[in-house]
């Protein structure tokens, strides 16, 4: 039977089990989405208010479920509008499928009306991208499409399809994609190397895990607990690993990195053997590279060839799934408590809360409510059950720092690209994947109005997620940094701020604003308890700094308490 | 870590937008590409992109790790100046007067080991193939004559090591 390519984009999409899409309409993808209005009782299109929220709601229904989320815009600005999620997926290795509209191919490269050249543009921002001209490529390329960016290391892809592509008809098959012959998704692992990484392990005397988000993507939470509770190492996490192990495990020790936890960080510079699992030591986690770990043997488990030695040189790389490459090491690592070692690392815990933790979440000297405490207080009526988006900024540090995780998948952060505006939009897309849970974004002040139009899509579609907004006045960690290295000078960082609570109002979702301590716990136990979306605005001291801190280019042992 | 010259060998599938994709890679680092050639390998249907660089080699590891995790690359090498086979091919278009009035310029082309490719009435044209440093000699030599036209195409390489690319390549089918 001779179909249309727009019916066949949508017929691939049912194929490759999608059933929610984000998009935005517009002139050249018009005929796919009149094929999304016949479809409509099998494949549920949500339409956004700008592209880029397209593309983050896409993200976050990612990151909670680890399907591919697919986001669809027309051409032009429709398809530079997408840019922004994409270079945020591809540097947090999120699995997404756009599908961009084209003028028709006989007005290519002519400078036709909405005419801008995605595929140009999008190529250093993803995985693969490809522009269809022909409708009878289209079943081929969509297969490719999900199966290259589900695979390996997760990534956006791209498709841009050309108007005439999507009106003409072709004989139409489909047929899933399981190779391609250039491309490699996952290393063969090798039973030597993990031999040999259990070796090291079993002589290490003060040994240290870092995991990442590819203990998430690679579905190795289990073989992670298995492995920690075994060898007895304690273990800390990267912004995106977070969730991966419940935070209250004993031997979690928590986060690494520029405003990670002391203990860590400082211990990074004293373990003898640093183990790293599915992260890539980005400049945010391993601060100055040539005093980096360098006492220490570095094993690195990673799926990716291209990140081994790329920052931090290696004793020994376990190429290849992590999940398999744990669940071959496990055998092979002898039984031990590393009480001694383990100590250290509550010593140093001590120290930071004493110095720092104690009075976020207790401020005193009558101080405004804090960010650590507002997070704390939504721990308490989660119960560390909900998911947790943040957005960029010192709220992210403090919702990383202080939200208590039980399950996997549940922290949904701007990683790698530090997004602003991240958050309000990916909360959508985490709800709708996951409606059984709650999903709270926590955004700031400034990252909110980036893409504050998404309340628009939250009305309209009524998806209940819960929004909190820690409200300093400021854009906080630029203004943090203004006061440590910049000498207090806050060029543009001062916001004046409409009323946030009218605005929410505007799209009849329920609001509260809280200015006092004593008011938070009813209120965040009112926005918990509400079936439906929930708009809290939080007034928080504002010129609260997030610590510790490495400063940039500065050593992990130069972590600073205050 | 010294700066280097390497070459870099990348076997690929022939496809739109590969070239851009692979210079990406270079942009993004700032890495100035001293030449670049595209043309068909000896296995069919794939490309073979050779690339010369002068920069470190951790960096040019890393950039290699890069390329190579391209789709469509199917793999990518690179290899010093010591380990490789290469040379440039260069044109030199020439008023044909020269080749009467001035007698120096046949022991030149004869000396060089270059071979006249056409001759009309106005201008005769010379190959040479060789290393760059052959192709700068000849040129200054032509150069106080007159060089109507000079072009120089890329290095073109192959290694001395073999490259598993073919076995490889056999196995995936």
């Amino acid at each position: 039977m001779k179909i249309s390519g727009a019916e066949a984009v949508i017929r691939c999409l049912l194929a490759e089990g999608v059933d929610l899409v984000y998009g935005y309409p517009g002139g050249a993808i018009m005929p796919v989405y009149d094929e999304l209005y016949k479809f409509q009782d099998q494949l549920h299109h949500v339409l956004v208010r700008h592209e880029q929220g397209a593309t983050h709601a896409a993200q976050g229904y990612a990151r909670a479920t680890g399907k591919v989320g697919v986001a669809i815009a027309t051409s032009g600005p429709g398809a530079t509008n997408l840019v922004t999620g994409i270079a945020d997926a591809q540097i947090d290795s999120t699995p997404m499928v756009c599908i961009t509209g084209q003028v028709g191919k006989h007005l290519l490269g002519s400078d036709a009306f909405q005419e801008t050249d995605i595929i140009g543009i999008s190529t250093p921002v993803t995985k693969w991208n490809y522009q269809v001209t022909e409708a009878s490529e289209i079943p081929e390329i969509i297969a490719k499409a999900f199966y290259i960016a589900r695979s390996g290391r997760p990534g956006p892809v791209l498709i841009d399809i050309t108007k005439n592509a999507q009106f003409d008809e072709f004989e139409f098959s489909y047929e899933k994609c399981t190779s391609i012959r250039s491309y490699v998704p996952v290393p063969k692992l090798k039973l030597d190397k993990v031999a040999e990484a259990a070796a090291i392990i079993n002589s290490a005397k003060k040994p240290f895990i870092v995991f990442g988000q590819g203990i998430i993507l690679g579905q190795a939470e289990e073989q992670l607990k298995a492995l920690i509770e075994k060898s007895g190492i304690p273990a800390g996490w990267t912004i995106l690993g977070l969730s991966a192990l419940p935070t209250d495990h004993p031997l979690n020790v928590g986060m690494l990195g520029m405003h990670g936890n002391y203990g860590p960080n400082l211990l990074t510079n004293e373990c003898d053997v640093l183990i790293a699992l599915g992260m890539r030591f980005d400049d945010r986690v391993t601060g100055d590279l040539k005093t980096y770990a360098k006492q220490a043997k570095v094993i690195h488990f990673e799926i990716d060839p291209a990140e081994v030695d790329k920052n931090v040189k290696t004793e020994v790389a376990v190429l290849g799934d992590v999940r398999e490459a744990l669940n071959a090491l496990l055998p092979l690592i002898d039984d031990n408590s590393h009480a001694a070692w383990h100590n250290e690392f509550k010593e140093k815990h001590q120290i930071e809360f004493d110095s720092v933790i104690k009075e976020e979440l207790n401020p005193t000297n009558n101080k405004g409510i804090s960010m650590g405490e507002t997070i704390e207080m939504i721990n308490k009526h989660s119960k560390g059950d909900a998911i947790m988006v943040s957005d960029v900024g010192q709220h992210q540090m403090f919702a990383c720092r202080y939200a208590k995780f039980n399950s996997t998948k549940s922290n949904i952060t701007s990683g790698g690209l530090g997004t602003m505006g991240f958050a309000l939009p990916a909360a959508i897309g985490a709800k709708m994947g996951r409606p059984d849970r709650e999903v709270v974004a926590i955004i700031g002040d400034g990252g909110f109005q980036m893409t504050i139009q998404e309340l628009g899509t939250i009305f309209q579609t009524k998806v209940p997620v819960k929004i909190v907004v820690l409200n300093n006045e400021f854009l906080g960690m630029v203004r943090q940094w203004q006061e440590l290295f910049f000498d207090n000078r806050y060029a543009s960082t001062n916001m004046i701020n409409p009323n946030f609570v009218a605005i929410a109002e505007g799209y009849y979702i329920k609001s509260k604003k809280v200015t006092q301590r004593e008011d938070l716990d009813a209120a965040v136990a009112e926005m918990m308890a509400s079936k439906d979306s929930y708009f809290l605005e939080v007034m928080v001291e504002k010129e609260n700094n997030v610590f510790p801190m490495i400063p940039t280019g500065a050593c992990v042992s130069q972590i600073r308490l205050s | 870590m010294e700066d280097k010259t390497f070459t870099i060998s990348v076997y690929s599938e022939n496809n739109v937008g590969l070239l851009n994709r692979i210079s990406g890679i270079f942009l993004k680092r700032h890495i100035n590409i001293l030449s670049l050639n595209v043309s068909e390998s000896e296995i069919e249907n794939v490309s073979r992109f050779i690339i010369v660089v002068n920069t470190t080699e951790k960096w040019v590891q890393n950039i290699v790790g890069q390329i190579e995790k391209q789709i469509e690359v199917i793999k990518a090498f690179y290899h010093t100046d010591e380990e490789t086979i290469y040379l440039e091919n260069a044109l030199f278009k020439i008023a044909s007067g020269l080749l009467f009035d001035e007698k120096q310029i046949q022991n030149i082309i004869k000396e060089s080991q270059s071979t006249i490719v056409t001759v009309s009435r106005d201008f005769f044209v010379i190959s040479k193939s060789g290393r760059r440093s052959e192709i700068e000699e000849l040129y200054a030599k032509f150069k106080p004559y007159g060089i109507m036209q000079f072009v120089r195409s890329g290095r073109i390489s192959v290694s001395k090591e073999k490259m598993e690319i073919s076995t490889m390549l056999e196995a995936l089918k």
